[in-house]
């Protein structure tokens, strides 16, 4: 047959380009662009390759954050995910019950992060705070703006109240797909509850819960909005996680060098891991044998 | 192994059933004896699948009891209750192999390794399943899933009875005729009562011994393939089994003839028994019509509208005044439209008043 050529298709992928490179492309080149220089000012640039690489790579309070936030992603996977999974477990299957959880656990998401900061600070204050006070008043000394380990706790219940219900909902619609003859089959094949979870629910789960892990992964990893409201990162340096360290060094001193070097640094690590959770996630239990 | 009775047993989806249409089963009593190889036909929605959960547990009955043998087992729970069920879409443990779905209802009641891989090797030699045991389940096609749900429900030795809903739907038409072989053939081996639903009525009387049409949540009629085809107690059998179905004609008495349209039509000897009530229908299966050119002794006169050829036999459309009567007749004779005379074999022409059978 003969087919016509006609270039002239390619301009129907051109808004998409556009869109692209102005939201995605061009910024992180610009990125790349100042990570491999010294900029003093317009027109005055010096090439220094990988220096600021080396600079952000030897730094120890960086080194720090890294750690601490790998802290704080892996307790948010351990704690929301199963968290999630068990509410969507005991969330009613019909009746006037479903609309009701379901709007309730979409509360939390619907609130602007920095207002979300802004409640637990409140909330958590030992002299106002509802929180603060009955924690207090039980005899626990608690104080997010002075003990580290309080603050960590705070910053975890504020992460855990916000999003475990991004899990919930993922995992309930996983679990209403699942046709009732599954459940009626391992009924008649004597399964416990147990069983039924571990053969029937979860396997069946596989896909929305790959979602929820990679989602809860990259966002924990990139928090920076209610830290920042509600620690600012203290006390000390107990609540600086990735982001709040890179936005200190690229606005609080200027460094937009090494700022920069440590973006694309942070960019892959969240890249890579999402890669690896994809792969392992898609792998576990579809082999023989 | 048991006999399965219902004791008058009645099921509602409704919380609190008020008029008839509410109950998905109207009251019955049924035994299925132990041993019986039997088919649950009748239209989508009438309450097929109900009648099989009610036996597996999986759904409390509103009201009646039903007893294994002698036992009454109502409260039991499914897992107790020791019946097989296999659905219509195969149910697997994906992650588990094909040995670990065939173990798992063992396992799930405690019992030892050597016992569970004795009778889990028994039952995939059976089911042609040998070679996939160390395979996973997943990566089946749809009648080796079927199987294995099959399976799952023979390797248990305490089973009294084994479910099929409607199992060969998503099974491809060659591979069907295979798997109710084995089906049947699995049957005689292990002589568990099978109950097999299934809207399908060549599926039904190929597999049962004991077929059971079932409509609007009543069972009309239990009996043979024969005696059903033969014999149909209730219009709505008549009209459901066979192709094309009963043919059934409103018509009013006179005596031992039966008038359908001003056509008179003689019937069998019905000495004795009181005059009917509610509306009468004449029923006779197109197989036993005869149409003749001539006229014979007590044929009526008929317009024929249109003949059929489907290769081993016809079907002509005949007209009897403002009633279409099919009629089936061997490739062999030659008929064509036009006028003609139909004759009624007195002993296979059934009298049935407001759908019962009357006589026959």
């Amino acid at each position: 047959m003969n087919k016509p050529w006609n270039n002239k298709a390619w301009f129907l992928v051109l808004p998409v380009v556009i869109v692209v490179s102005f939201s995605a492309i061009i910024p992180l080149m610009t990125v790349v662009n100042y990570s491999v220089q010294d900029i003093f000012g317009p027109g005055q640039r010096v090439f220094v390759g990988t220096e600021w690489f080396k600079d952000v790579l030897s730094d120890s309070r960086l080194r720090d954050a890294l750690w601490r936030q790998f802290t704080f992603s892996g307790l948010v996977l351990l704690i929301e995910i199963p968290l999630g999974v068990l509410i969507a477990l005991a969330m009613p299957k019909r009746g006037i019950g479903v609309p009701v959880t379901l709007v309730l656990l979409a509360l939390p998401l619907l609130i602007p992060w920095n207002v979300i900061g802004t409640i637990w600070i409140i909330f958590t204050r030992p002299d106002i705070g509802l929180f603060g006070v009955i924690v207090n008043g039980l005899g626990v000394a608690f104080d997010h703006t002075a003990a580290p380990l309080d603050a960590w706790i705070t910053v975890m219940l504020m992460e855990v109240w916000h999003w475990t219900s991004l899990v919930t909902l993922l995992a309930y619609a996983g679990l209403q797909a699942i046709p009732e003859a599954y459940f009626q089959a391992a009924r008649i094949d004597g399964a416990s509850t147990w069983a039924t979870f571990w053969y029937i629910q979860l396997p069946k789960m596989r896909g929305v819960l790959t979602i929820a892990i990679l989602l809860r992964f990259m966002d924990s990893f990139l928090i920076y909005a209610e830290p920042f409201v509600l620690t600012g990162g203290g006390p000390g340096n107990s609540t600086t996680f990735l982001s709040i360290y890179l936005v200190k060094v690229a606005v609080g001193q200027f460094d937009l060098g090494p700022a920069a070097a440590f973006s694309l640094i942070y960019f892959m690590i969240v890249l890579l891991f999402s890669y690896l959770f994809y792969q392992a996630l898609m792998r576990v239990g579809t082999r023989d044998g | 192994m048991a006999a399965i009775e219902f004791q008058d047993i009645a099921h509602s989806y409704e919380e609190i059933p008020g008029q008839e249409s509410d109950w998905a089963i109207k009251p019955m009593d049924i035994t299925w004896k132990d041993g019986g190889a039997y088919a649950l036909l009748g239209p989508s929605g009438c309450g097929k699948t109900t009648l099989l959960n009610i036996i597996s547990g999986l759904i409390q009955p509103t009201r009646g009891r039903l007893k294994f043998d002698d036992l009454d087992v109502t409260n039991l729970p499914t897992k107790e209750k020791n019946i097989a069920q296999v659905f219509q879409f195969p149910v697997i443990y994906d992650t588990m192999t094909v040995y670990g779905n065939l173990a798992f209802p063992l396992r799930n009641r405690a019992m030892t390794k050597r016992d569970i891989q004795m009778r889990v090797s028994e039952v995939a030699e059976m089911l042609d399943l040998t070679s996939d045991l160390n395979r996973r389940a997943s990566g089946l096609t749809a009648d080796g899933k079927q199987k294995i749900s099959l399976g799952r429900g023979l390797v248990r030795s305490d089973v009294a009875a084994i479910l099929f809903d409607e199992p060969l739907t998503v099974i491809d038409p060659h591979v069907k005729w295979q798997l109710r072989r084995k089906l049947k053939e699995i049957h005689e081996r292990f002589g568990r009562t099978f109950i097999y639903v299934t809207h399908d009525q060549n599926e039904a009387l190929t597999f049962a011994d004991q077929v059971a049409v079932m409509n609007e949540g009543r069972i009309l009629q239990v009996g043979t393939p024969q005696e059903l085809f033969e014999n149909p107690s209730h219009t709505f059998v008549g009209y459901f089994i066979g192709s094309p179905g009963m043919n059934l004609l409103p018509c009013s008495l006179d005596g031992n003839v039966a008038i359908v349209d001003g056509g008179r039509i003689q019937l069998g000897s019905r000495a004795g028994t009181p005059a009917p009530k509610g509306d009468l229908e004449l029923g006779i299966r197109p197989e036993f019509l005869k149409l003749d050119r001539e006229k014979g002794e007590g044929a009526v006169e008929v317009t024929i509208v249109s003949v059929e050829d489907l290769g081993t036999f016809q079907i002509a459309t005949v007209q009897l005044g403002r009633q279409v009567v099919k009629v089936k007749l061997w490739e062999k004779q030659e008929i064509s439209p036009g006028p003609g005379y139909l004759s009624f074999p007195p002993e296979r022409t059934k009298l049935y008043a407001d759908g019962q059978l009357l006589m026959g």
